[in-house]
């Protein structure tokens, strides 16, 4: 049922571990580059961008090779014609999260890209529009970071003291 | 001049300032860049490469011959809490951009802190319309990672209740879509229609909404004594009232007026901006992942991928109708081929003890408390499943970092993608045409935020 798996250029750690998709892990000055191939390799959409923060995980499991950082970028390349899908994920740095933005190959991954910039301040490179989406324009932080704690509203009682 | 005059021009001030999303509003064209306003036109998208030409766009027309102005957050055709914001000459949109947010949650923040046996109701609270099929992507997630089978009975209850619910979810569209166009009638029947299936829902799950039915290892519940008279009657009666839709709208000529050659979209334009699902399929691209990419047994049953010529709104009407009658056919073929057996894993990892053994057993007990409390642990890993939702690719992507917690949940939501499309099909359309536009891209807002 499954054709012949798409391969990534020579030079770019893969793993086929856990999961059907094929993985590549590019560096940033390898991304667009990697993805502008996979592009012409007829991978015609991007399904699907994402962004990921490894502050509590950082010895995660990488092929050997790939320089750990604190973000990542995580891509999702589909192929109507191969009926195929692949992964890249790129390390998109630690304190200055910046990456190339897909827009120019991609132009729906517009909001996706705006979407990981509001909720982990991950910078796109020449993005036509880099503003929040989600949250409104003038939040701080970005609230999908691990050192962002989540809000709590203190549960109010009937019966326990406290204003009326 | 009084105090209180001086009070009132504040609180003016302190208003608009309050309601303000300030660059991610529309803007002007004279503070717009250059390939921001390409982008916001759609001619970004019209040529080779998706490269731009300054010459597409008129520059010409100055700001005081056109106005901006806002529809929603709160307009009634804006399918919840969508804002547009158009710029429009005269009664032709211009420029479009869609401002959303306004109903985030942070429910993906709100994953991470859930255990993968509670995810589920998180999930299925996104798109409100077909709850089941969250779940079921999400759900489907976490067993690739746990690396679990799923019983055969399990797998067809799943598939069954999937296209019960694009049937509901494709029947409220029919009817919010009859009344974005005018014709009431239709919103009663729609949602009349799909209150048989959320009565089923109700009778198997015991919610009609929210159903937390799907869940990981398998389904919550067997279904229920004699529930193939029930699916049966579901079955008969909605198909014979997709004829009576027929007689009510597709011929009718008011009806296909506002429909018929309105907001076209190419292949090539929708493949770039990602959109999937019936936006997808009305401009000829036959890709549905129930066919192209078979999950649960969608491989075993026999039905139709239904695919558009021109993209237009009514190519998407037509799909969607066409579409509940396909469910029908497969929720027919599940009736006749549903397998006996478990409909849940037996695992003990992800499975609580039967009710009857926790009076008895002590280590019951305790394993039902711990997979309640705690929860499993899910190896180390990730993965992207995808699933057909009936609005397009619903995908789930799962970090796991060995913990009882998901480390990242993402879903890819099919309406944020497809909302994308809105200032394409919008421009040079006529207001009354947004509206049928913003309808036939059926963005579930809950979905869109999260």
């Amino acid at each position: 049922m499954i054709a012949l798996s798409p391969s990534a250029p020579p030079g770019i750690p893969t793993s086929e571990a856990h999961c059907a998709d094929l993985c590549c892990f590019p560096a940033r000055e390898q991304y667009f580059d990697l993805i502008e191939s996979f592009k012409n390799d007829d991978f015609e959409m991007c399904v699907d961008l994402c962004g990921v923060d490894y502050l509590e995980n950082l010895e995660r499991a990488l092929p050997r090779g790939v320089v750990r950082t604190r973000f990542e970028v995580v891509v999702n390349l589909l192929s109507l014609s191969k009926r195929q899908r692949v992964r890249v994920r790129v390390q998109a740095g630690d304190d200055d999260p910046e990456v190339a933005s897909l827009f120019s190959l991609y132009p729906g991954t517009e909001a996706m890209e705006r979407e990981a910039f509001d909720l982990f301040g991950v910078l796109f490179t020449n993005h036509p529009d880099l503003t929040r989406i989600l949250m409104p324009e003038e939040w701080e932080g970005h609230p999908l970071r691990k050192d962002y704690g989540s809000g709590r509203v203190p549960v109010q009682f009937k019966e326990a003291p406290g204003p009326r | 001049m009084s105090d209180d005059t001086v009070r009132t021009v504040e609180r003016v001030e302190l208003l608009t300032a309050e309601t303000s999303e300030g660059d991610q509003e529309l803007k002007r064209r004279e503070s717009t860049k250059t390939t921001e306003l390409g982008r916001e036109v759609g001619s970004v998208l019209r040529l080779d490469g998706h490269g731009f030409d300054p010459n597409s766009v008129d520059y010409e027309r100055r700001d005081d011959e056109t106005m901006i102005i806002n529809m929603g957050p709160s307009h009634p055709s804006t399918h919840g809490v969508l804002r547009l914001m158009l710029e429009l000459d005269g009664e032709f949109v211009l420029r479009t951009k869609p401002v959303i947010g306004y109903l985030h949650t942070g429910m993906e923040k709100t994953g991470e802190e859930l255990s993968y046996v509670q995810g589920a109701t998180n999930v299925t609270r996104m798109d409100y319309l077909s709850p089941v099929i969250n779940e079921l992507c999400y759900s489907m997630a976490v067993e690739k990672l746990l690396d679990i089978e799923v019983p055969e009975r399990a797998v067809w209850i799943r598939m069954m209740m999937s296209e019960l619910n694009r049937m509901s979810s494709h029947l409220v569209w029919m009817a919010t879509n009859g009344m974005d166009l005018g014709s009431t009638s239709m919103m009663i029947y729609g949602l009349r229609e799909r209150e048989l299936i959320l009565a089923f829902f109700e009778k198997t799950a015991g919610l009609r909404l929210n159903l937390n039915y799907v869940r990981p290892g398998g389904v919550a519940a067997d279904l229920p004594d004699g529930w193939q008279d029930d699916v049966l009657v579901i079955c008969d009666t909605i198909l014979e009232r997709t004829y009576e839709y027929d007689q009510l709208l597709t011929g009718q000529p008011i009806f296909r007026q506002r429909l018929v050659g309105v907001a076209p979209m190419t292949a090539e334009e929708a493949l770039a901006l990602g959109v999937t699902g019936p936006l997808l399929r009305s401009t000829g691209v036959p890709w549905d992942l129930r066919r192209t990419m078979p999950y649960l047994a969608y491989d075993q049953v026999d039905f139709d991928v239904i695919v558009g010529t021109f993209g237009d709104n009514f190519d998407r009407y037509a799909i969607r109708l066409n579409e509940i009658r396909e469910s029908i056919r497969i929720v027919r073929q599940c009736i006749d081929m549903m397998p006996d057996g478990d409909y849940r894993s037996q695992d003990p990892k992800v499975t609580p003890p039967p009710r009857a053994r926790i009076g008895e057993s002590m280590e019951a007990l305790i394993h039902h408390f711990k997979l309640f409390t705690e929860g499993f642990h899910v190896p180390a890993g990730e993965v992207y499943m995808a699933v057909e939702s009936p609005r397009g690719e619903l995908g789930c992507y799962l970090v796991s970092d060995g913990g009882p917690k998901p480390y990242r949940m993402h879903t890819r939501a099919p309406s944020f993608v497809n909302l994308q499309a809105v200032p394409l099909l919008m421009r040079g359309g006529m207001v009354s045409d947004a509206i049928t536009v913003i309808s036939t891209v059926d963005p579930v807002m809950g979905e869109v935020d999260r």
